[in-house]
């Protein structure tokens, strides 16, 4: 897996939000790789930086220095029509706050960034319905956000995020307004997703939907604190976990 | 841990000799809680001491068999319907060492909560694996569906262990100086703390 090249390289990221007395240091320097087939969980308190973090990878949001390489492509110095194409075609992107487009359907927002890609309608749509169906909201397709509970309108997100073939999935808190059950199969999917070759970090205050996770980064005042690594579940297990 | 109750659920279903207990045992709980030989008979005889089990001769290879008695059925009966008693948890090591953490000025506390977590994370990520691992092959014997619930045990206290140092931590920040400054000039606050820390308040 390391022999890759990196889906997503962050070099001695920083950003700083406004200036003199209002200065906030987001982020503080901060390197990190995500390989094909890899999924990473970015964990850390309420203002740490982890949303900061996702939307430069994500080319939302510009670094003060530093740079993120996308498939080896540096988008902080790439052009506008560049990286809006990296956006449409690479990057699934799963806001904290679903952002939805309320005047579409559910169908119409999930397939908004093929068709914008060049994707024929109708194809458009298929993939669309499959990309819900998988989220198990095969039913709710022609509905309108409004018309949604939040777990739904969030996994109407996801869909979008996923649907086509992404090699980078940046979440956002994608399990905050669901159940235990659904946010569980929500990252089934999006562990499927990595292990069929795509990268993804994934944002969570939940440890449980972390340890889906190949790493686990530790974010703290902008900075990584720590980092897990899987190791062998099979050695864990022996001589008892909870023989005690 | 009952191992007690688990021999006389397994035996309801029929008589078992001693090794073939174990193993059931295991393959039930997915080898979380390893027994040896020596543990199943002595429980066994403990079983029978209390009239819960009976010998029940052997099988066609002369492994001497065990069976349950009507007052082990209702023994049995009766644990699947009393909930798991809450009032004296199990000693719990990291409570303790956190407990102490505070009372000893010199441990700085947030890097034993930040190593804890990191471990505890880390084993989550493992035991998440597994389950994956047992989904995807799609549990369909009861031992497979028994082994998945019991990983899920893990996942869901570990979790619970991980999200607490996360308030100790946030806990701990907020409270800083108002421990440092009571516990420095005031050795016998300091006494009592320790004392209530080592006793754990009984949840009821
Ligand atoms: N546009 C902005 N202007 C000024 N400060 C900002 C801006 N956006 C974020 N910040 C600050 O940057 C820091 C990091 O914010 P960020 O949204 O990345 O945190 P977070 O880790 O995602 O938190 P949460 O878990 O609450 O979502 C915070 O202190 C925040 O107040
Ligand atoms: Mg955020």
């Amino acid at each position: 897996m390391q022999k890759d090249q990196p889906v997503l390289r962050l070099q001695e990221l920083t950003r700083v939000h406004g200036s003199g007395a209002t200065e906030v240091h987001a982020l503080r320097g901060i390197d990190l790789d995500v390989f094909p087939g890899e999924l990473v969980a970015v964990m850390g308190p309420s203002g740490s930086g982890k949303s900061t973090l996702l939307t430069i990878a994500g080319g939302l949001d510009t670094p003060t220095s530093g740079k993120v390489l996308v498939e080896g492509t540096d988008i902080t110095t790439a052009s506008r029509k560049q990286m809006a194409a990296l956006r449409r075609r690479s990057i699934g992107y799963v806001f904290q706050d679903y952002n939805l487009i309320p005047a579409l359907t559910a169908a119409e927002n999930v397939a908004l960034p093929r068709e914008l890609d060049g994707t024929s309608a109708r194809k458009a749509r298929r993939e669309a319905l499959a990309a819900l169906e998988e989220m198990g909201l095969g039913q709710l397709a022609d509905r309108f956000p409004d018309e949604m509970s939040g777990g739904q309108q969030q996994r109407v997100a996801i869909a979008r995020a996923l649907v086509g073939d992404r090699r980078l999935v940046l979440a956002d808190e994608p399990t905050g307004a669901l159940d235990s059950e659904t946010g569980e199969s929500v990252l089934g999917l999006l562990r499927a997703r990595c292990d069929a070759g795509a990268a993804g970090v994934l944002v969570t205050h939940e440890p449980r939907f972390a340890a889906w996770a190949d790493r686990v980064v530790f974010l703290r005042d902008g900075s990584v604190t720590d980092t897990t690594l899987r190791s062998q579940a099979e050695t864990l297990l022996q001589g008892g976990v909870a023989a005690q | 841990m009952s191992i007690r109750h688990g021999l006389l659920a397994l035996l309801d279903r029929g008589p078992r000799y001693g090794y073939q207990l174990r193993t059931e045992f295991e393959s039930r709980t997915g080898a979380t809680w390893p027994l040896n030989v020596g543990q199943v008979y002595t429980t066994l005889a403990r079983l029978e001491r209390d009239s819960l089990v009976v010998p029940a001769g052997e099988d066609d290879s002369g492994h001497a068999l065990y069976a349950i008695t009507d007052k082990g059925r209702t023994e049995l009966r009766e644990w699947f319907a009393r909930p798991v008693d809450r009032k004296s948890p199990p000693r719990d090591e990291l409570a303790i060492k956190l407990a102490m953490a505070v009372g000893s000025p010199e441990v700085d506390i947030r890097a034993v909560i930040q190593a804890q977590r990191l471990h505890t994370i880390r084993a989550m990520q493992d035991y998440t694996r597994l389950k994956a691992q047992a989904i995807e092959t799609g549990p369909t014997t009861r031992d497979e569906v028994a082994w998945l619930l019991v990983l899920e045990q893990l996942i869901f206290s570990a979790e619970a262990e991980a999200r607490w140092l996360d308030h100790c931590e946030a806990r701990l920040v907020r409270l800083a100086e108002s421990i440092g400054q009571a516990d420095d000039d005031a050795p016998k606050r300091q006494a009592d703390s320790t004392d209530s820390a080592t006793h754990r308040p009984a949840r009821r």
